[in-house]
């Protein structure tokens, strides 16, 4: 029996180029994976079995041919949130259940165009709304820990599948911690990159002032080497930030001797809905590491950390009330049977088709948008956002990165916050600073509690990813925790 | 901040949702909830502070006002519920 799910994207790609193993045979290996494994999880809502072994087959010829690019033949997975030409893409949604993509996602172009192989879509919370993945038109994902606990949201398939290794890689998205909370509670290592350095073009938007998409993986080094495939300028996302791509890869190993750590006294305090004690002890363990490795501890200030929750849930909806208006039941998407008029058609097709939490965010934000309320809201929030933001950009005069826990939790239990809505957003409460300033940041595993995965968050300034990578990878290089396997998938 | 009943169905009108007799008093109490973790934005003072709405401050860029897409009507209209002759197909609006 081969063990490729043993091996990370880094590894993997070398054994093609080198023609230790095909494309096909990967693929394969990762389908049948995929097939008898993720009953247990449901991190997948669509499997492109003949897409893949077509493109795995394509990949192979490549790769004989020389000169083929570093993922060419690895195969990975995608969030449902991306669009792919000919393949369904619902976002987690009933409302896009029966939408088949025309066109592709620049980050699904992208990423062909490096050589990788899709080997399917992956489960997430509806429209991304959500941080335990249960808002899912599909249904719940499992964590691969512990198959009761939720695997986190809203790339929570993606987390999933990448922790069970039923693909060795996947993207994700994330608007608050999308991607860094999941990829705490399954074990993984994922990055937010810096706003506007991946072309959110044909990813479904939910806010679009936060939207970034990122890779979520194994390893530092594999989020480097897929990084690398995703981003750069793209003239459809007007957004997109007109700056050279560096090669992600290249610094990893650089010493972090001198490195200045900042550690935000706000985000350690002890207070309510703070971080377990337990994952507090793990998270200390780790900078005592990055202190051996010749990094200095500083304690830093972001004193309007604490407002960052409320602000985001003023920023998020109401650009998500915006941005969902365009489902309407007309040019695609679900359309209610019989609508007796257009009015109807609208609301009705609306109103069955988006989950509760869904309409939840539409109704904040269509309030906080409405006449009246526009300043007391939208306004105040957006001003909160400059504080925030300022707060980051003081901190970085004095240290090179932020560390602070990803979560104040590892993962809990699906069902356990699902009847309050608020104590599931207080989930994101270390992530979604990063969002509302705009920088890059990720989570590396860092230890276990109760055989749960704890996760680190490394926040860098704008467009220092290549840092954030580097002072990961250093540590990945002297621990081995983002090697664990669950025992269920071992 | 507390949400009444009446004024969930107005929003819902205004957002173009069909929700329930059954779930409004459900979303009634969760909105309620939601606006009051917002409120607690009031505790900053922004006086004089410029709402950022773009993380880099930046303003969006503008293309040369020239034709770049395709035509693509029939792939688009293949995933339509409802059209006829090129045309998306909804009920009456005028009678």
């Amino acid at each position: 029996m081969s063990n490729y799910h043993t091996k990370t994207v880094t590894e993997l790609s070398a054994m093609l180029q080198a023609g230790e193993v095909s494309s096909v045979e990967l693929t394969r290996f990762f389908l049948d994976r995929i097939k008898s494994s993720d009953d247990k999880l449901n991190s997948f809502i669509t499997v492109c079995e003949e897409e893949a072994l077509a493109q795995a087959k394509e990949s192979d010829e490549k790769l004989k041919a020389g000169n083929a690019p570093a993922l060419t033949g690895v195969p990975i997975a995608h969030k449902d949130i991306f669009c792919t030409n000919g393949v369904k893409t619902s976002c987690g949604s009933k409302m896009l259940d029966n939408f088949i993509s025309p066109y592709d996602a620049t980050v699904v172009t992208n990423m062909r165009n490096a050589g990788v192989v899709m080997l399917g879509k992956t489960n997430m919370d509806e429209f991304a709304m959500g941080s335990s993945n249960e808002t899912s038109y599909y249904g719940a994902v499992k964590n691969p820990w512990n198959l009761k606990a939720v695997p986190g949201g809203s790339s929570g398939g993606s987390a999933a599948a990448v922790g069970a290794r039923l693909a060795p890689a996947s993207t994700g998205t994330d608007t608050g911690g999308s991607i860094r909370q999941p990829a705490a509670f399954c074990g993984i290592t994922g990055l937010k990159p810096t706003y506007g350095r991946v072309s959110r073009f044909g990813m479904i938007a939910f806010a679009s002032s936060l939207d970034q998409a990122g890779p979520m993986a194994q390893s530092a080094s594999d989020c480097a080497l897929l990084l690398n495939a995703m981003a750069g300028f793209d003239e459809k996302d007007s957004t997109s930030i007109e700056k050279e791509v560096p090669d992600y890869s290249a610094d990893l190993d650089k010493p972090l001797d001198g490195l200045r750590i900042g550690l935000p006294k706000e985000y350690f305090a002890h207070s309510e809905g703070g971080m377990d004690a337990e994952v507090e002890a793990a998270i200390k363990t780790a900078l005592d590491q990055y202190k051996a490795m010749g990094a200095e501890l500083i304690e830093i200030e972001l004193p309007n950390s604490g407002i960052s929750v409320p602000v985001y849930y003023v920023v998020a909806p109401a650009e998500c009330s915006t941005n969902l208006s365009r489902f309407d039941g007309v040019r695609y998407g679900y359309r209610c049977e019989d609508p007796k008029d257009l009015n109807d058609l609208y609301t009705r097709s609306r109103g069955e088709a988006f989950g509760a939490e869904v309409q939840r965010r539409i109704m904040v934000g269509t309030y906080a948008l409405s006449s009246g309320y526009y300043d007391a809201y939208y306004l105040k929030a957006q001003q909160l956002r400059h504080l925030i933001s300022d707060d980051f950009t003081r901190a970085y005069e004095k240290v090179d990165v932020i560390m602070a826990p990803a979560t104040p939790e590892t993962a809990f239990n699906i069902g356990e916050k699902t009847d309050d809505p608020i104590s599931m957003y207080l989930s994101d409460i270390y992530t979604i600073a990063v969002n509302l300033a705009g920088i890059p940041a990720m989570s590396i595993p860092v230890g276990f509690v109760n055989g749960m995965p704890v996760g680190m968050q490394i926040m860098g300034n704008h467009f220092e990813e290549a840092k954030l990578l580097n002072v990961a990878h250093k540590y990945q290089q002297a621990t081995d925790w983002h090697t664990r396997l669950p025992e269920e998938f071992k | 901040m507390s949400i009444e009943v009446d004024e969930v169905k107005k929003i819902a009108k205004l957002a173009c949702l069909n929700v329930e007799e059954a779930d409004v008093q459900a979303y009634a109490t969760n909105l309620s909830n939601i606006l009051d973790l917002v409120a607690q934005m009031n505790a900053v003072d922004t006086t004089g502070v410029t709402p950022m709405s773009h993380p880099f401050d930046a303003v969006q860029r503008l293309r040369e006002d020239v034709v770049t897409e395709t035509d693509r009507r029939e792939d688009f209209q293949a995933i339509a519920p409802k059209t006829e002759d090129g045309l998306y197909l909804v009920p009456k609006v005028i009678e």
